[in-house]
């Protein structure tokens, strides 16, 4: 596996974004949004809550000039439950995820997650669907999203398909939406309750932080039904099955993990200390620490 | 590119204003309506300085655009005063030290003023959680977590005075 | 008593600079070298941008000196031939479209061909590439009591160690920003964020060839300075007020986050080497401490920081021989200047972190060693100042760790820390502030405040010490309030306006309430004796005060008295041996925390902080604690997380995303306890009081980790990496012993 490419923020960032040039469609429909984008494949940026388009906008890093605003789109939004699996909306806030009384009680992971993002503020404007398609490596929600099996569908005038979350990114920020297509719902099985579940992101700070490790994990009281999923040590998000089967087979995981995992340098933090933690969170989680 | 006129309501009153679509909505209150209240900080949704109430909910308004804000209901700390009477979060920022050099001021009385609309006896950790995406360089936070605090036993204080 | 400015703060009326509009205004920008050193070849201005709307400023346009007016005079206002640090300023625009004024700035390149650099210290004192003076060296400092050499031979133990701090970055929330404008006779107008308006001025008046009174400073609302806001304005104000002057419209300058963090001055990164003579029963004989601070490309304040932190480097305790071998070096870094402590937080850092390794050497406890030799009455400090006051600092200590319950805690943590969980440890620091300038600084200042009356017996401070978050506009009203007996709400403080307010001397070095503070004092009581003196003053109700001044303007049409400072008569300081009396006064402080270290991340969680002081007299309790509590936070994060990355003298991590200041979840509780001694000359007994509380977290913290840890760090900050890695290292260490 290829390490990450470092970030190097040489130019400086200019705060003062190009909207005087900027074109902005609002579809009053999820039909009319995906039209427009089937007539005109990437030219269009789908903008949801904006806590991440706005900040690289305002960076002056983003090419785009034209942006499909999704906020509008009502049929994107809700949480229901329908034959064993939760649909939810990808408009779905982050606020949205931890409120919900039965998905927070259900799938304890994806709440725990969506509180680590950021403050209430980002909270309340950031969601699934764009945290899920921004597909940073260092996202919250993903290494949750991993460990629950979840599936994204993706829509376009075609139809919809769904895609399994584990196989969603093929590259650094590269996922395989197409250019035509919308995320539009994801859906997670109900876990069963005999799982014991964790999730912990390690920052640099209790709230507002980008995440230096995370890791999402569940296992049954046999040691069988095994699921570790690291955020912020790869290329993308990743679910670590070669280390599922060496605790299924009751060894030790850490040198398992290590060729797993290809955590990196970077400004905020050290490709030893990362490595580290993973190792540590992952022994702390087996060992029935919280 | 031309401006769009949009509608939005801003501390109660239906507004119009001529703004670029992907301007933020921070900009807008600032330039398009002189409510200066709202700061820039940071332009990352880091520090909570632009934060606005919109529909009820606290947001960063340095990344709003201002297509996404046309028929939504913003508060800012301009509008939390009634005429000339504080809001008792205001009040209550005042007497506890909660306010030093006043730039995080706005954004931080409007965290703690949707805290309490959500939750009127949060707790110490509540509090501290409410404020989290509001940075503060002055009081170390003390001040700010006593106004909230205070500004809930005197909302639980006027209820019960109300109640006999 | 509530806080004057608070009503305006909290309903959003406080206008600060970027509030304001001026009529036909243009935005300014400023380009700037993205070299570390190298001579300037060309500057190119890409095509496709109408240039002619634009007003373009470079160094030829200055018509004054182009420098930055402060202390040696070194920094350039825009560099003309060459540059010496990255985001050196080279050229200045201006225009009314902030968008095409952010192409513009995108487009102009200028060429410039490297020069070979320096970045550490090491290569600093090596001195084998010279950017600076003759040697690298902008200040050299030796302070000497009685004579080290003669301690080594007594010491029943010597101890060594170097300690390192990290650049800070002040992170006031309102980013720097000016406004300026020049009047068709050619006087200049400016208002911006600052701390020291007087500074502006003067920087102003060399830069433009302008005299005194053409040219007039206002401080708007500043939101936050903690000396980031001391000398860098001058340079904002200079670049806007230059663009003004050519354009002939109102310029208005505001740096964005990141522009700010990566031009703007941050607290100099030192290094501390101590070496130590110790008895067995921990007294201490000698001490021999070398300070190296980086003070990047240009001196600015670095010769005042290098000595305020070697007069605290030997910090509160009595030493028979002390030596203290200060330097500040340029290196091609962005210039590093004020940052509240000015040189003490690394200091303490460094000697509260090296009493620890003595007691554990000597074998003593930690406070214990500390009593055997913290100063008394009569005693004589590093300089040979001798301590006037009844200072308890044993007592201060034995309060702090009782309320912290340090002793049980330590024996508990003994206890229960073991391999698995949470460790726990509890730690402290002793330490001083000097209040005001050093020695002769004050007296070289000669500030000035004053009051004056109006018919209707209100009162105007007139000074140029600044409200920035402080309390300053209350504390200074609360003063002459009492003094003459009027209510509070008759008292306002001025606009800070060069044009009507007198020299105060600048709002820095925690001097404002008690120099300040004293001048205004006097002040007051002047222009009551003056109404009493005139015979107007027929007895001390609140009316009798009102009709003798309308008395007193009707005949004399004005009552204003100004006071001017006047050292202490037992002050004496000789600058150049560096001995004397350093301070007039001196505010002692401990700390005492708790942490809770999680061994599966390294991550520190401050579960405790109390916080005790002395500071004279506390003028208003809810202000003082405030300075306590945002000292205190600002001081948890030099310790533990604000790490400035730097890459070829560059800050890297220049976005608050990447820069971690603590949120409200990252601190605990702090307790504050006050000690009341009242100082004979501070106003209603009050010493210096802002910078105090950011001298002594990062020692305290850093005990307190070493407590839960086992582990020795001597550098901050201490990051969970840092900490993670000691870790390791003393695992392979304990292996290695236990194998062997």
């Amino acid at each position: 596996m290829q390490p990450c490419r470092r970030h190097a923020l040489h130019k400086r960032l200019r705060l003062r974004a190009p909207a005087n040039i900027c074109e902005v469609r609002s579809p009053k429909s999820l039909g009319e949004a995906l039209d427009v984008i089937a007539r005109s494949p990437n030219d269009w940026r789908p903008l949801a809550g904006g806590t991440d388009v706005m900040v690289v906008f305002a960076a002056g890093k983003l090419k785009d000039h034209r942006f499909l605003d999704l906020w509008c789109l009502n049929e994107l939004r809700g949480i229901r439950e329908e034959d064993g699996y939760f649909m939810i909306g990808a408009l779905t806030t982050h606020s949205e995820l931890q409120q919900h009384i039965v998905l927070r009680s259900a799938l304890p992971l994806l709440a725990a997650a969506a509180a680590e993002i950021g403050g209430v503020a980002n909270q309340n404007r950031g969601t699934i669907g764009g945290n899920i398609m921004n597909a940073s490596p260092a996202a919250d929600l993903p290494p949750a999203l991993l460990v629950c099996e979840a599936e994204v569908e993706f829509t376009s005038v075609r139809g919809s398909r769904w895609v399994p979350y584990s196989s969603l990114h093929i590259g650094y920020r590269q996922t395989l939406c197409a250019p035509d297509e919308l995320l539009t719902r994801v859906r997670l099985p109900r876990l069963n309750s005999h799982m014991r579940t964790y999730y912990r992101k390690v920052g640099a700070r209790r709230a507002q932080a980008i995440s230096k490790v995370s890791l999402a994990a569940a296992v049954d009281d046999a040691r069988q039904d095994v699921r570790i999923a690291f955020g912020s040590v790869a290329l993308f998000p990743v679910r670590c099955y070669r280390t599922e089967e060496t605790i299924q087979r009751g060894e030790d995981p850490a040198r398992s993990l290590e060729t797993e995992l290809a955590p990196i340098t970077d400004m905020r933090s050290t490709a030893t200390y990362r490595m580290h933690v993973a190792r540590n969170l992952l022994a702390a989680f087996l060992k029935n620490e919280a | 590119m031309p401006k769009t006129l949009l509608q939005l309501q801003v501390n109660g009153v239906e507004k119009s204003v001529e703004a670029w679509p992907m301007q933020r909505l921070l900009d807008v209150l600032r330039e398009e309506l002189q409510l200066t209240g709202a700061k820039e900080g940071c332009g990352e949704g880091e520090c909570g300085a632009c934060s606005v109430l919109m529909d009820g909910k606290l947001v960063n308004s340095c990344l709003v655009p201002a297509y996404q804000a046309r028929g939504a209901r913003i508060t800012t700390i301009e509008g939390l005063a009634a005429n000339d009477v504080l809001h008792p979060v205001q009040q209550a920022f005042i007497e506890t030290g909660g306010t030093q050099c006043g730039f995080c001021t706005p954004g931080m009385v409007l965290a703690v003023t949707n805290l309490l609309q959500q939750n009127p006896n949060p707790s110490e950790t509540e509090i501290r959680t409410a404020i989290a995406g509001n940075l503060c360089r002055c009081t170390g936070y003390m001040g700010i977590v006593n106004a909230a605090l205070q500004a809930a036993r005197s909302a639980q204080e006027a209820t019960l005075e109300s109640a006999s | 008593m509530l806080r004057k400015d608070g009503r305006a703060k909290v309903t959003g009326a406080a206008l600060f600079v970027d509030d304001l509009q001026a009529p036909q205004m243009l935005y300014g920008a400023t380009v700037r070298s993205k070299v570390a050193r190298g001579r300037i070849v060309k500057i190119n201005f890409d095509a496709g941008i109408p240039w002619n709307e634009f007003t373009v400023v470079t160094a030829t346009d200055i018509p004054g000196s182009n420098c930055i007016a402060l202390i040696i005079d070194d920094q350039p206002c825009l560099a003309d031939a060459q540059v010496n640090h990255p985001e050196e300023p080279i050229l200045l625009l201006a225009h009314h479209d902030r968008y095409l004024l952010a192409e513009a700035l995108r487009s102009v390149q200028v060429e410039i061909e490297p020069l070979p650099v320096v970045f550490t210290l090491k290569e600093a004192l090596e001195a084998k590439t010279v950017i600076w003076g003759e040697d690298n060296v902008f200040k050299r400092i030796v302070i000497e009591k009685g004579d080290v050499n003669t301690a080594w031979k007594h010491a029943d133990f010597i101890v060594e160690e170097t300690y390192s701090t990290g650049a800070q970055e002040q992170l006031y929330i309102e980013t720097n920003g000016m406004l300026a404008a020049v009047s068709a006779e050619g006087s200049v107008t400016v208002w911006g964020s600052m701390q020291c308006p007087y500074y502006v001025h003067k920087a102003l008046t060399k830069l433009l060839g302008l005299s005194a009174d053409q040219v007039r400073v206002i401080q708007t609302e500043t939101g936050g300075g903690f000396g980031g806001k001391e000398e860098y304005p001058s340079m904002l104000a200079a670049h806007a007020a230059l663009l003004a002057w050519k354009s002939g419209k109102p310029v208005k300058m505001i740096y964005d986050r990141a522009e700010d963090m990566a031009c703007t001055t941050k607290r100099h990164p030192a290094q501390i080497h101590h070496r130590t003579a110790v008895t067995r029963d921990g007294k201490l004989l000698g001490m021999e401490i070398n300070l190296t601070i980086d003070g990047g490309a240009y001196a600015t304040l670095s010769g005042v920081v290098l000595s305020r932190a070697a007069i605290h480097a030997a910090g509160t305790y009595n030493c028979p021989n002390v030596r203290i071998n200060g330097v500040a070096v340029a290196t091609n870094a962005v210039p590093h200047g004020a940052f509240r402590g000015f040189g003490a937080p690394q200091a303490f850092f460094a000697l509260e972190r090296h009493m620890e390794k003595i007691a554990a050497v000597v074998g003593l406890p930690s406070d214990e060693l500390r009593r055997r030799n913290f100063l008394h009455k009569g005693d004589l400090t590093a300089t040979g100042q001798k301590i006037h006051e009844d200072v308890d600092l044993s007592g201060l200590l034995d309060h702090a760790l009782a309320r912290a319950g340090y002793h049980q805690k330590r024996a508990l943590f003994c206890r229960e820390n073991s391999e698995q969980g949470l460790r726990r440890g509890i730690g402290f620091s002793a330490f001083f502030h000097g209040a005001g300038f050093t020695g002769s600084g004050e007296r070289y200042l000669a500030s000035i405040a004053g009051v004056e009356a109006t018919s209707e017996g209100r009162i105007r401070i007139l000074t140029s010490g600044v409200e920035m978050g402080q309390g300053t506009n209350t504390s200074l009203a609360q003063i002459v309030a009492e003094t003459l007996h009027v209510p509070l709400d008759f008292v306002q403080v001025a606009e800070p306006d060069t044009m009507q307010v007198p020299n105060s001397g600048p709002t820095v070095a925690s001097r404002t309430c008690m120099v300040i503070g004293k001048l205004l004092e006097r002040a007051a009581t002047d222009l009551r004796q003056t109404l009493v003196g005139s015979g107007l003053l027929r007895g001390d109700s609140l009316n009798d005060f009102r009709s003798a001044c309308a008395a007193y303007i009707q005949s004399h049409g004005e009552l204003k008295t100004y006071a001017q400072y006047k050292a202490p008569p037992e002050i004496f300081w000789n600058d150049e041996t560096h001995c004397g009396d350093a301070y007039s006064t001196f505010a002692w402080s401990v700390h005492v925390t708790e942490v809770s270290v999680d061994p599966v991340t390294c991550e520190v969680r401050v579960e405790n902080f109390v916080a005790a002081q002395e500071v004279g007299r506390v003028i208003h309790p809810i202000m003082a604690a405030g300075q306590i509590e945002g000292g205190v936070v600002q001081g948890i994060g030099f310790a533990l997380s604000e790490e400035v990355v730097w890459a070829n003298g560059r800050m890297e991590n220049s976005q608050m995303t990447n820069y971690i200041i603590p949120t409200a979840l990252d601190v605990p509780k702090i307790e504050v306890i006050f000690l009341e001694n009242p100082y004979p000359h501070g106003p209603m007994g009050a010493k210096g009081i802002g910078e105090l509380p950011i001298d002594g977290p990062a020692p305290a913290l850093v005990n307190a980790i070493e407590n839960a840890l086992g582990i020795s760090v001597n550098t901050i900050p201490a990051t969970p990496e840092i900490l993670m890695a000691a870790m390791e290292a003393a695992y392979a260490e304990n292996a290695f012993a236990i194998a062997s």
